[in-house]
C-alpha cells in the first residue's frame, strides 16, 4: 500500500482523518489540562505557605 | 491486613503518593495499546465490503461510546459509595470522572456524526440511540455544573451523587435503544450473546483501542483526582509539606 492511498482512505479520507484528529485533540487536552492545573496548585500552595511563614 | 490497607488508601496523603506512582503504569500500556490499535485498525484491517474505509471511524467511535457508559457507571458507583460510607476519596473519584466521561460522550457523538454523514447521508437524526447518548452528555454536564454551583464540597458531592445515581436509568436505555426501536443506527455487533458478527481482523483493533481507552481513563482520572484532592486539602499540613520537599 502506498502513502497516497493510505491518506485517501478510499475517498473517505476527510471523514476518517477528521475523526482521528478530533480524538487526538480531545485525548491530549485531557492530559494537558490536569497536568497544568496540578503544577499551578503546587506553586500556589508553596507561595501561600511561604507568605504565611514570613508573617510574625 | 485488608482493613489496614483500606484505611491507608482512604488517607489523602497516602492516596496522593500512591496514585502519583501508579500513573505511568497506566499511561505506558495506554500508549502501546493505542499504537498497536492504530496500526491494526488503519493499516492491517481490510476495507469493509459495504462501507469501504469509512468504517475505520468505528475504532474510535465504539470504544468512546463504551467509555461514555462505563465511566458513568463508575461515577455513579463511586458517588453511591461516597454517599453511604462518607468516604471522601470516593467522592473525589466520582467528581473527577465526570469531565472525562463528558469528553468521551462528546467524542462518541462527534465521530458518530462524521461517520453518519457519508453512510446515512445526514449528520444527525433524532433516533433513540443518538438522543439517549445526547442525554448522557447533558447528565455529565449537569453533574459538573451542580458540583461547581455548591460551595461546600462535601454537600456538593452528595448532591452530585444523587443526580448521578438517578441518571443511571439512561444507561440500559442507550444500550438497548437499537433493539427496542427501529433506527438508522446499526445493532450491536460485538456484545451479542451468540457470535459477534464482526471479522477478527476488525475485532482485534477494536478491542485494542477499547483497552487503550480503559487505561487512558485510569491514569487521567488519577491525575484529576490528585488535583481535586490538593485543592480540597490545600490548607492541611501534608499539602504544605509536599511543596516544601521540592
Amino acid at each position: 500500500m502506498n502513502l497516497n492511498e493510505f491518506f485517501h482512505m478510499g475517498g473517505y479520507g476527510f471523514y476518517v482523518w477528521t475523526s482521528y484528529g478530533i480524538a487526538l485533540f480531545v485525548l491530549l487536552l485531557n492530559i494537558i489540562l490536569p497536568a497544568r492545573q496540578h503544577r499551578k496548585l503546587l506553586t500556589d500552595i508553596s507561595r501561600k505557605a511561604r507568605r504565611a511563614g514570613r508573617k510574625p | 491486613m485488608f482493613n489496614n490497607f483500606f484505611h491507608k488508601m482512604a488517607s489523602p496523603k497516602y492516596f496522593y503518593r500512591i496514585s502519583g506512582k501508579l500513573i505511568p503504569w497506566f499511561a505506558v500500556p495506554c500508549l502501546l495499546l493505542t499504537l498497536a490499535g492504530l496500526y491494526y485498525g488503519l493499516v492491517e484491517a481490510p476495507a469493509d465490503y459495504q462501507q469501504g474505509d469509512s468504517y475505520r471511524i468505528m475504532f474510535i467511535h465504539v470504544p468512546a461510546a463504551w467509555m461514555s457508559m462505563f465511566i458513568y457507571v463508575v461515577m455513579a458507583g463511586a458517588g453511591a459509595i461516597g454517599l453511604i460510607w462518607r468516604i471522601k476519596l470516593a467522592e473525589i473519584m466520582a467528581i473527577s470522572s465526570a469531565p472525562i466521561g463528558a469528553w468521551f460522550t462528546f467524542l462518541a457523538l462527534v465521530t458518530g456524526s462524521i461517520w453518519g454523514k457519508p453512510m446515512w447521508g445526514t449528520w444527525w437524526v433524532w433516533d433513540a440511540r443518538l438522543t439517549s447518548e445526547l442525554i448522557l452528555l447533558f447528565l455529565y454536564l449537569g453533574v459538573i455544573a451542580l458540583y461547581s454551583a455548591i460551595d461546600d464540597k462535601r454537600t456538593a458531592a452528595r448532591a452530585v451523587a444523587i443526580l448521578a445515581i438517578v441518571g443511571v436509568v439512561n444507561i440500559p436505555i442507550i444500550h438497548y435503544s437499537v433493539e427496542w426501536w427501529n433506527t438508522l443506527h446499526q445493532g450491536p455487533t460485538v456484545t451479542k450473546f451468540d457470535k459477534p458478527s464482526i471479522h477478527i481482523s476488525m475485532l482485534i483493533p477494536l478491542l485494542l483501542m477499547a483497552f487503550a481507552f480503559k487505561f487512558y481513563y485510569a491514569f487521567v482520572v488519577l491525575m484529576r483526582a490528585r488535583c481535586e484532592l490538593l485543592e480540597r486539602e490545600r490548607h492541611t499540613g501534608w499539602a504544605r509539606e509536599l511543596t516544601e520537599q521540592k
